[in-house]
C-alpha cells in the first residue's frame, strides 16, 4: 500500500540490507576462494540489490506491500508464539503427538470463532483435538512410521 | 508414441489407488480456500517417502491436477477462489449459481478442466521427448544460464516488485550454498548445527509454502466462516455435454491460452485463466453476457487454468529446470527418491516418466467423474473453520519436515523460513523466486564450476560463458525479461500489492 508508514519499509529493507552486506562480507573473508567462488558473486548480487531496495525505503519510494498493522499483529502474535514453541521447545521436550494436540487445542481455543463460555463449545474442541491425535498418530507413526522423540506421557 | 507402453504401470491397483486418493483428496484440498495447489502438493511430499519413484510422482501430480480444477467448487459455490488460478472463473461461475444453476456450472467447469487438461498433457507428451533430445546439447555454460533465467524470469513475473523479486531469487540463491562445498568440502555459512547438512529442500518449501498461509488464518482472527454454500440443484449431464460443444470457441481459446502460457515459466494459472476469459470474451458475440453467469466465461478460465498444468512441466521434465513453484515442489519429489530429471531422464527412468505423464492424462479423466460427484462435500469442507485448518496445516508442516531425515533442525529450518517469508511477503517478496534460487542454486553452482573448469583449460571465463548462439540467446532473455518487467513497473501497470492485483482482476 502506498500510504504504509515509511519507518515499515525501512526496517524491513534495512533487515534485509543487513543479511546482504553480511552474507557478501563473509564470503569474500572465507577461504578457501575456490569454495566461495559462486557465493561470491552471487552474494555481490543480493548486496546491491537490497541496499538498493533500502535506499528507495529510505527516499521513502518503496510502495510494494502491505505491510503489518497493529491490529493484526495483535492476532498474529498469540498463535505465532504458540507455534514458535512448540516447535523450538514443545515438540522435543514433550514429544510429538501430546505437544501437537496441546498445539492444536490452543490454536483452536484461540482462533475459534464459538463462544468461549459455553461447555459444549468446549467439549466440541476437546472432541476434534482427539481426533486430530487419532488421524496424525495413525498417519505418522503408524503408516508412514516415523520415528519421533519419545512422548513424555506415552 | 513409446508412452503407450507405460499405461499398464497407471492401472495397477496400488498406483490406481494412489491416483483415486490423489485426485479425491486434491480436489477437496483445492476447493479449500487458503490451501493452494503449491501447499498442497508440498505437504504431501512426506507421504510419498516410502512408495517408488512413479507411484510417490502419481499422488503428487493427480494431487496438482486436481487441486487446480478442485478450487473452482469453492470459486462456483462459495465466490472464494480455491486457488489464484479460479479468479476468473469466480465472475460466471458464482453468478449462474446464485441463479439456481450451481450443478450446470460445476459440471461446465470440471468438463471444461478435464478437455484443457488432457490437451495440455498431450502437448506435454508430444513436446517433451522432442525437447529432451533438444537439451541433450546443452553444455555446463547453457545450463547454468537456463537456471540463471528459471530465477529471473519467475523472480521479474511473479512479483509485484522487479527488484524483490530478484532479491528473493539471489537469497534463495545464497540459502542454497549454505552447508559443506561439494568440491574443496569448506564449510559456507554454518552459523548453527541445524546448517551443517545444508538446506533439505523438502522442509524448505514446506515452511516457505504452509507456515506464511498458517500465519495468514492467524491474521484473521475469530472470524465466523461467512460465505454461504450455495445448493445444488440436479442437472442433467448431457446438457451440460451439449453446452461444452456448442461454446467450442471458448473452450479453445481457453484451452490453447492455457497451452502457451503454461510453457512460459513464472506465469500461472490465475493470468491463463484471466487472460483466456478476456479474449473469449473479445471474440464472442455474447460479450455483454459475461459477468453474468454466463456459461462461455466458465469454460474459457477452467479450460484454460487446467490446461497449463501440463506444459507447465516442460521445463522441469526437459531440462530440469522446474518453470512454477508447484513443479519445483514436484522436483522435490523426484530428488528424494534419487531422480534426477533433464536431457536422460527418458532414457534412464523412462517407466517413471512416463508413468507419471500417463497418470495425469487418466487423473484428468477422474477428475472430471469425481468433481461432479463430490463438489458438493468438497464444498461443505471449504468451509471448515481457518482455526482448524491453520492448527492442522501447522501439525502436517511439523511432522512432515521432521519425517524427512528424523532431524529437529530440518523443522527449526522450516519454521524460521517459513515466518521470515510471512514477513518478507508483507513487504512485497514473493516465494515463488526464493524457492526457484534454492532448487537451482545447486545446478547453477555445479554447472559454473564445470564449466569455469572448462573454460580454465580452454577459451577463458568470458568466451565459454558468454559466447555461443546459445549462452547469448539465454542471455538475452534473462536481459528481456528483466527489461520487460521494469519497462512494465515503470510505466505503473504491475500491481502494487497482490491485493491489489486480487481487487484489479475481480474488476474485470
Amino acid at each position: 500500500m502506498n500510504n504504509l508508514p515509511r519507518s515499515q519499509h525501512i526496517v524491513a529493507s534495512g533487515l534485509v540490507a543487513a543479511v546482504g552486506v553480511w552474507v557478501c562480507f563473509v564470503s569474500y573473508t572465507q577461504e578457501p576462494a575456490a569454495a566461495f567462488l559462486f557465493p561470491r558473486i552471487i552474494s555481490t548480487v543480493f548486496a546491491v540489490l537490497a541496499l538498493w531496495t533500502f535506499g528507495k525505503a529510505l527516499m521513502g519510494k518503496s510502495k510494494v506491500g502491505n505491510g503489518l498493522t497493529a491490529d493484526s499483529m495483535k492476532k498474529i502474535l498469540p498463535g505465532l508464539i504458540v507455534a514458535i514453541v512448540f516447535v523450538f521447545w514443545a515438540a522435543k521436550g514433550l514429544g510429538f503427538y501430546t505437544a501437537s494436540t496441546i498445539v492444536f487445542f490452543t490454536l483452536l481455543s484461540l482462533y475459534d470463532p464459538a463462544p468461549h463460555n459455553e461447555v459444549r463449545t468446549w467439549i466440541k474442541r476437546i472432541v476434534i483435538s482427539a481426533g486430530y491425535l487419532v488421524v496424525m498418530y495413525g498417519l505418522f507413526a503408524m503408516l508412514l512410521s516415523v520415528f519421533t522423540p519419545r512422548e513424555i506421557l506415552f | 508414441m513409446e508412452f503407450l507402453g507405460y499405461f499398464g504401470e497407471v492401472f495397477t491397483p496400488f498406483s490406481f489407488g494412489l491416483l483415486l486418493i490423489g485426485t479425491i483428496g486434491g480436489l477437496i484440498l483445492g476447493a479449500t480456500p487458503g490451501l493452494s495447489p503449491t501447499m498442497a502438493v508440498a505437504l504431501l511430499i512426506p507421504f510419498t517417502f516410502r512408495l517408488e519413484a512413479a507411484q510417490g510422482l502419481i499422488l503428487l501430480g493427480a494431487a496438482y491436477t486436481s487441486t487446480v480444477a478442485g478450487g473452482a467448487v469453492s470459486a462456483i459455490l462459495l465466490k472464494i477462489p480455491g486457488a489464484p488460478a479460479n479468479i476468473a472463473t469466480t465472475l460466471d461461475g458464482h453468478t449462474m449459481a446464485k441463479k439456481g444453476q450451481g450443478a450446470r456450472a460445476l459440471q461446465l467447469s470440471f468438463l471444461a478442466s478435464a478437455v484443457g487438461g488432457v490437451f495440455g498433457v498431450l502437448l506435454l507428451i508430444f513436446l517433451t521427448p522432442v525437447l529432451a533430445t533438444w537439451a541433450l546439447a546443452f553444455g555446463p555454460s547453457h545450463l547454468f544460464w537456463l537456471a540463471i533465467l528459471g530465477v529471473t524470469i519467475i523472480g521479474t513475473l511473479d512479483s509485484s516488485s522487479v527488484v524483490k523479486g530478484l532479491l528473493a531469487g539471489c537469497i534463495g540463491l545464497w540459502l542454497a550454498t549454505i552447508g559443506f562445498d561439494d568440491i574443496m568440502g569448506a564449510q559456507r555459512f554454518i552459523f548453527h548445527p541445524s546448517l551443517s547438512g545444508g538446506i533439505n529442500v523438502i522442509p524448505a518449501l514446506i515452511g516457505l509454502f504452509a507456515i506464511p498461509q498458517v500465519i495468514t488464518m492467524f491474521s484473521n482472527g475469530r472470524t465466523q466462516a461467512s460465505a454461504e454454500v450455495i445448493k445444488v440443484e440436479p442437472s442433467p449431464i448431457g446438457d451440460a455435454i451439449r453446452e461444452i460443444f456448442r461454446r467450442s470457441r471458448s473452450l479453445t481459446i481457453g484451452t490453447l491460452t492455457g497451452s502457451v502460457i503454461g510453457l512460459i515459466p513464472g506465469v500461472g494459472g490465475q493470468i491463463a485463466g484471466l487472460v483466456a476469459y478476456d479474449q473469449s470474451k473479445k471474440f464472442s458475440p455474447e460479450r455483454d453476457k459475461f459477468g453474468t453467469g454466463h456459461s462461455e466465461g466458465i469454460i474459457a478460465a477452467e479450460s484454460a487454468n487446467n490446461a497449463m498444468v501440463g506444459p507447465s512441466l516442460v521445463p522441469l521434465l526437459t531440462l530440469s529446470i522446474p518453470g512454477s513453484p508447484t513443479a519445483a515442489v514436484l522436483l522435490g519429489g523426484l530428488l528424494i527418491h534419487g531422480i534426477f530429471p533433464g536431457s536422460d531422464l527418458f532414457d534412464n527412468h523412462p517407466e517413471v516418466a512416463w508413468t507419471f505423464i500417463n497418470s495425469m492424462l487418466i487423473g484428468q479423466i477422474l477428475m472430471c467423474i469425481f468433481g461432479l460427484y463430490i463438489a458438493g462435500l468438497a464444498a461443505r469442507v471449504a468451509q471448515v473453520p481457518q482455526s482448524v485448518m491453520a492448527a492442522t496445516v501447522l501439525g502436517l508442516a511439523v511432522f512432515g519436515s521432521y519425517s524427512v531425515q528424523n532431524s529437529m533442525g530440518d523443522v527449526y529450518v522450516m519454521m524460521t523460513l517459513g515466518t521470515g517469508m510471512y514477513f518478507l511477503e508483507r513487504f512485497g517478496f514473493s516465494a515463488a523466486p526464493l524457492v526457484l534460487g534454492l532448487i537451482l542454486g545447486p545446478i547453477a553452482e555445479a554447472n559454473f564450476i564445470q564449466g569455469s573448469m572448462i573454460a580454465n583449460a580452454t577459451s577463458g571465463i568470458g568466451q565459454y560463458f558468454f559466447t555461443g548462439p546459445l549462452n547469448v540467446t539465454l542471455l538475452m532473455i534473462v536481459l528481456a525479461s528483466v527489461a520487460y518487467s521494469v519497462w512494465m513497473e515503470m510505466r505503473n501497470k504491475r500491481y502494487v500489492t497482490k491485493d491489489d492485483a486480487v481487487s484489479k482482476e475481480e474488476a474485470l
